[in-house]
């Protein structure tokens, strides 16, 4: 062998133990960012290097991955009723259009690790797929004779998923709509009620001079004010119920309480938070979300915080009206946010507060985002706050049904919807976009009606 | 010598006896292997079930609580409108619930007049199928068909106009393609499959 080749075989050789040791440093020291193919999506960077969570262990195949997207995503689907489920492309019947599009995968349209190509519903499919299977729709409407295929889901028309609002009959029986129902007012919120509902020991109201934790434990007047003032005084809610929570192995004081003491009441709502972009990465157990590492605006003063109950329900006092405003704007910088102190929405939100319009006529940052809901839990129906502003995020449509119909009407929701300009200024002024949807559903059933007589 | 025989034919004896007392599970066994079910039969008995958790479900609970009681209606916006969903819809529904459960059979309902565009008939033996039932009143259509790379066993049974709801309802919905459907018409057909 030539001098000059054991030179080459010698530094290929290095090379390849150096690049080998690299890798395998990283890998056992937890740091797998050089394993990532390229940046992740919106939705999953923040959990984008707790690999596992969607790869599976040995990085299985499809059919793991799949079951991790549904581990996650599976009951919004549900709740929407998914248009498109696996369940309906399972048939044999329909192979040859899977070979065109695999709809039996998330991934076939949600291909991570693409920001690229990513848009901001997350699919990483051009914007016309409805072609693949769908290319003859305008045979059957001819409403849709001149539409472009990529505007097939435009708000107010299409949603591979949630369907919910934009059916025909849908369309049809909500045309007559207002813009806005003056007198809607959310669902009171009513914990307490339901909580003794379910107890056999109904609780009441306590004071400050009913604060019940230990004489060893210094008293903070301070805190004791804030408690005695808050929702959890005025329904029963004692310093040793969280403090001696019996969820606490051994009842003796807790100074700092962990947040799964909060969940003993609050379940349905600590679930959503860690479903949401506020918790998503406490429930992979990695360090709490930061405003710091958000890819949307926030404020710089807000950088160091980092995301848990505690952050927009302070302790002691658990204000819900704090938290339902200035808890969002403390961190949020994005224009939607900024527009919203001049817009109706918050004026009726202030007429709330000052006691001029009644419980539930304002809204709130968390009226649209994090939307009151009634649920049923333990045999009993209650109002629970939804803490997973992503299920009423994107696409925007999304909040139609959940959202904007509790006040508006279904036309001037559409319309709304698809303003991105009035989006930004948080809904000052009047929608200048029209969406036909509707107006395509009522001729379509002028013309029916005329067919059947 | 004579011990040990004795010893032999009372073992013997005990085994024959076990056998027998056990003969009903060990004929079960012995039998399942070699008269296993032929796909048709298979599929002929699937269908069997089909149409009579559907006809039960049409007769017992939609049109004694709909017609006869006028406690609840139908709609095909079921949920929405808090109603009873419609015959066909609980087939489908049953169907979609089947694939998520097993791979062994697939069921669906198609038509050469449905009302969703994606239920006509899609695969040759799909169109040679249908075009046979309504050609053959009462027949069934069975063919070998290759679909992905798999064959199956395809099975398709006419799907009657059993009542005058069957016929009016879809008569009037502004998305089917026929409106003169008449009770005892074949609207469409049960497909079947059973990978071979």
């Amino acid at each position: 062998m030539k001098s000059s080749n054991k030179k080459w075989w010698a530094m290929w050789t290095v090379s390849t133990l150096l690049l080998i040791g690299y890798y395998a440093y990283a890998m056992t020291n937890g740091d797998e960012s050089n394993f990532l193919p390229g940046p992740s999506s919106h939705g999953h960077y923040q959990i984008e290097l707790a690999c596992d969570t969607c790869h599976g262990e040995a990085f299985a195949g499809p059919e793991i991955m799949q079951k991790a997207c549904v581990g996650c995503h599976s009951e919004e689907l549900e709740r929407v009723e998914d248009s498109h489920p696996r369940k309906k492309f399972t048939d044999p019947r329909n192979v040859d259009q899977l070979e065109q599009l695999d709809a039996r995968y998330c991934v076939t349209c949600h291909n991570e690790h693409r920001i690229e190509i990513t848009d901001e519903t997350g699919v990483t499919l051009p914007s016309d797929f409805c072609l693949l299977c769908h290319q003859d729709i305008a045979e059957d409407r001819e409403s849709h004779r001149d539409l472009e295929f990529n505007t097939c889901a435009n708000s107010g028309c299409h949603n591979y998923h949630d369907n919910k609002a934009l059916y025909e009959d849908f369309l049809v029986k909500h045309a007559d709509e207002e813009a806005t129902n003056g007198h809607a007012v959310l669902p009171e919120r009513n914990l307490a009620a339901f909580i003794n509902a379910i107890s056999d020991r109904p609780l009441s109201s306590l004071m400050a001079s009913d604060a019940d934790m230990p004489n060893t434990v210094t008293q903070d007047d301070i805190v004791i004010l804030s408690w005695s003032a808050s929702a959890h005084a005025r329904n029963g809610i004692n310093c040793s119920a969280c403090h001696m929570s019996s969820y606490v192995a051994d009842d003796r004081w807790n100074k700092s309480p962990s947040e799964a003491v909060c969940k003993e009441c609050h379940a349905k709502e600590q679930e959503g938070f860690l479903a949401s972009r506020h918790g998503m990465r406490t429930a992979q157990e990695m360090s709490a979300m930061s405003p710091s590492f958000a890819r949307l605006a926030m404020k710089q003063k807000s950088h160091e915080q980092s995301l848990s109950c505690h952050s927009c329900h302070d302790s002691h006092r658990y204000n819900t009206v704090e938290a339902a405003v200035e808890a969002c704007i403390g961190c949020h910088d994005d224009k939607h946010t900024l527009a919203y102190k001049a817009s109706p929405h918050y004026q009726l939100w202030q007429q709330e507060l000052a006691g001029t319009l009644p419980e539930g006529s304002g809204v709130s940052c968390s009226s649209c985002h994090l939307p009151r809901e009634i649920i049923r839990e333990r045999g009993h129906q209650r109002t629970a706050v939804q803490h997973n502003q992503n299920d009423f995020l994107r696409p925007n449509e999304k909040m139609i049904r959940p959202v904007c119909l509790k006040c508006h009407g279904l036309g001037f929701t559409f319309n709304a919807l698809a303003d991105e300009a009035l989006i930004e200024k948080n809904f000052t002024g009047k929608p200048e976009k029209t969406v036909a949807s509707i107006e395509m559903a009522l001729k379509r059933e002028r013309t029916d009606k005329k067919k059947a007589n | 010598m004579k011990h040990i025989k004795t010893q032999l034919a009372v073992i013997g004896l005990a085994g024959i006896s076990m056998a027998l007392v056990g003969c009903n599970e060990e004929k079960t066994t012995a039998a399942a292997a070699p008269a296993s079910v032929s796909p048709q039969k298979m599929a002929d008995a699937l269908f069997t079930v089909m149409e009579a958790d559907r006809a039960t479900y049409t007769q017992k609970v939609l049109k004694r609580l709909v017609k006869e009681e006028k406690l609840i209606k139908a709609s095909e916006h079921w949920k929405d409108d808090k109603a009873l969903p419609l015959p066909a819809q609980m087939f489908r529904m049953a169907s979609e619930r089947a694939a998520e459960n097993s791979s062994d059979f697939s069921y669906s309902l198609i038509s050469a007049w449905p009302i969703n565009k994606q239920n006509e008939p899609k695969t040759a033996a799909e169109k040679e199928g249908v075009k046979f039932i309504e050609d053959n009143p009462g027949k069934r259509f069975y063919k070998e068909e290759k679909l992905g790379g798999t064959t199956y066993f395809t099975a398709i049974y006419p799907d009657v106009a059993v009542s005058s709801a069957c016929s009016s309802c879809h008569n009037d919905h502004k998305d089917s393609p026929k409106t003169d459907f008449k009770v005892g018409d074949t609207m469409g057909g049960v497909v079947i499959r059973i990978p071979l």
